[in-house]
């Protein structure tokens, strides 16, 4: 199905013209074979990072795109609605180079955002821990200064591109101070002291390698902790806005591909001397599929509008992920009964949408926490103790 | 070096082609213009080739209606420095012998060493034009290259026709046509994007290149379509005979008609 697509300029359009043929023709073939084989597609990520997906939004001086938001979020929703590994991947990525693009300085930026951004490397982003999931303040991973270097000790769990990818962006504690305790840091992927447990063998997005990380003993410059110490949650948090907002885009994609394929499928299975879209049950569901897909899209590019103006936009993230998330939820689990029988079977793909829609309800703040994020927002208490 | 790549915007491969009743010229209107897919190669080996020689410019030609400078903007985006379009009402249903004639004084007035084709359109798909080019340019002709390399003044093709190599070394000027096995076409990047939009682009009429207009399109065309009929669903019947890869050209059938 066509998505007529809102976007800001010519460039803007071009470069989703090439982004959706690139999806079509790299992704949509090999996503299947890839998911079930568990198999991560590195090389993907470098044709994405020569076409200079991989630093869309960071400003030109660093060799980036300087896009806003309402581009590289519908790129994002491109990629997923190929093929989820790609587009979530491309979304930690960015995640994982906002901290050093927002709160580094200059010299920080300097030397290692051009090689960040720059379409060889690729990020990870390390927050969550085995004890500390919805309450990341909770973490423990601790970063002790010697006068010299800090040296990471502890253990992260769930870091998405863990073990493939070249940098960390990874909260640890500096201080028990409840509220200033934490900093970020930028840890090369081959830095010593650095171990990856096994892949996680997950329900879905096989293709998309979850581990977890232990941290024995890393040694890093001083100059590798981006903005002061005592400031890492607030940076984590930040970063966790722009993240949710990729989620959100994500998601929609995912819908999207359900949508397009219980519509393709409603249209060519007969029952009852009938296409089955022309039953009514069938075509409400369809109908409501895709009046829920289109209210998704709209309410994540409002957020990336309010993104644009360089606002904060923490609640407007949160809302935006709930939405498209459970969304996408709720798509792609009537995606699975439009196909019937074929929907429960590994011959159509709407299986491994439906599975693939449940991560999107727990990553980057599972729904709940969204809804608590929400509602201190609109009681206008402070939500950085989330 | 002046390399010039053509480029073609055909109907999307992906979308059912008709002829428009009355003259049976192709209905560009009825489906989406697309680049013809085999000309990216040629702009791809183009491409390599001024990544290898220095003061290299790559010139992408086209001709056709309005919308089909779409292709030399894809073309710059990928990066080619310059892109000319040939574009007038005039040349509405020009046939192979006229499309090669416009082409040609075209060419010419652009000025090259080097001309690069795909092996043919996805539309046509008469794969004459670019023999007919080195014939009216007087150049030398290397079709269905499936390695190029320049050397100073000299080319060295190997063609791959008929299931067989052959090494070929011509002068220059040259006119090469290149098989899909040649290279992997780049995607365009961002910033090619945001380059193609200050290279120079320029438009030609039939009359900017000393051409009549009764010597073009359908008036000066010698081929004439003076019937056609839709291809009923019996004559589109595909028998394929077992040459030891008949389990994967059933596959690969029945899924570009989707039933897989
Ligand atoms: C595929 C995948 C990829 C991931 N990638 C990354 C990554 O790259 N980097 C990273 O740092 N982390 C990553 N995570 C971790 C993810 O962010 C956490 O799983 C998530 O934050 C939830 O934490 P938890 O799993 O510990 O669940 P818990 O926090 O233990 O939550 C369990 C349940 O309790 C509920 N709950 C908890 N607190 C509350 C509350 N206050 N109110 C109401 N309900 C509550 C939750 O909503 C949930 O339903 C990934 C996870 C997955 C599954």
């Amino acid at each position: 199905m066509h998505v007529e697509r809102e976007l800001p300029s010519e460039e803007a359009r071009e470069l989703l013209e090439v982004v959706a043929d690139l999806a079509r023709r790299e992704l949509l073939p090999r996503a299947a074979d890839d998911e079930a084989a568990g198999r991560f597609p590195r090389e993907i990520f470098r044709l994405l990072g020569e076409v200079g997906l991989l630093g869309l939004p960071y400003p030109a001086e660093y060799g980036g795109g300087a896009q806003p938001a309402v581009v590289y979020e519908q790129v994002l929703e491109e990629l997923s609605r190929a093929w989820l590994t790609v587009g979530l991947g491309l979304s930690v990525h960015l995640l994982a180079c906002y901290p050093l693009a927002t709160f580094g300085t200059t010299e920080q930026k300097s030397r290692w955002l051009p090689e960040m951004i720059g379409g060889r490397t690729l990020g990870a982003y390390s927050l969550s821990e085995p004890d500390a999931g919805s309450d990341a303040a909770a973490l423990r991973t601790r970063a002790e200064f010697d006068g010299a270097h800090y040296r990471l000790r502890g253990t992260k769990a769930w870091t998405t591109h863990g073990g493939h990818a070249d940098f960390y962006t990874v909260l640890a504690r500096t201080a028990d101070d409840p509220d200033h305790g934490i900093s970020c840091f930028l840890v090369p992927g081959n830095a010593e002291g650095l171990r990856f447990a096994p892949p996680e063998h997950k329900m879905g997005l096989r293709a998309s390698p979850t581990a977890g990380i232990s941290f024995d003993d890393v040694e890093l410059e001083p100059e590798r902790r981006i903005g002061a110490e005592g400031e890492g949650l607030r940076i984590a948090l930040a970063a966790l806005d722009v993240g949710r907002l990729g989620i959100a885009a994500c998601a929609t994609g995912l819908a999207q591909a359900a949508l397009d394929a219980a519509v393709e499928y409603a249209g060519e299975r007969w029952q009852f001397g009938h296409r089955i879209r022309e039953f009514q049950g069938v075509g409400f569901l369809l109908a409501d599929m895709a009046a829920a897909v289109a209210s998704a899209r709209a309410t994540y590019l409002a957020a990336a509008r309010a993104a644009d103006t360089g606002r904060r936009i923490t609640r407007d993230a949160a809302i935006a992920k709930l939405v498209c998330t459970d969304t996408a939820m709720r798509v792609t689990t009537n995606a699975v009964q439009i196909l019937g029988g074929a929907g429960y079977v590994e011959d159509h793909p709407v299986e491994r949408y439906f599975r693939e829609a449940k991560a999107l309800q727990i990553v980057e703040g599972t729904n709940q926490i969204q809804r608590v994020v929400i509602a201190r927002q609109i009681a206008g208490a402070d939500a950085a103790t989330i | 070096m002046r390399v010039v790549v053509l480029v073609k915007q055909v109907p999307d491969t992906w979308s059912p082609k008709r002829l428009r009743p009355g003259d049976f010229l192709l209905d560009r209107a009825a489906a989406d213009g697309v680049v013809n897919e085999l000309d990216t190669y040629a702009v791809e080996e183009a491409l390599r080739i001024k990544e290898k020689h220095d003061d290299t410019t790559v010139i992408a030609l086209t001709m056709g209606p309005p919308p089909a400078v779409e292709v030399v903007r894809k073309a710059l985006q990928m990066g080619a420095d310059e892109g000319v379009h040939v574009v007038d009402d005039a040349l509405a249903g020009s046939d192979a012998m006229v499309s090669s004639l416009v082409l040609a004084a075209a060419i010419e007035r652009i000025g090259f060493d080097l001309v690069i084709t795909g092996v043919e359109s996805t539309d046509a798909r008469m794969g004459v034009l670019p023999a007919m080019l080195a014939e009216r340019l007087g150049a030398a002709q290397a079709t269905l290259a499936a390695e190029v390399k320049v050397d100073g003044r000299e080319i060295s093709v190997r063609r791959l026709a008929g299931g067989r190599e052959f090494d070929v070394v011509a002068p220059l000027p040259a006119v090469v046509s290149v098989v899909e096995k040649i290279n992997e076409p780049r995607y365009p990047s961002f910033k090619g994007i945001m380059a193609a939009k200050s290279k120079p682009l320029t438009t030609l009429s039939a009359a900017d290149l000393g051409l009549d207009s009764n010597r073009v399109g359908l008036a000066g065309s010698a081929t004439e379509v003076v019937a056609a009929e839709e291809r009923s669903a019996e004559r589109a019947r595909v028998v394929i005979h077992d040459e030891g890869d008949a389990a994967a050209r059933i596959v690969e059938f029945l899924a570009s008609r989707k039933l897989l």
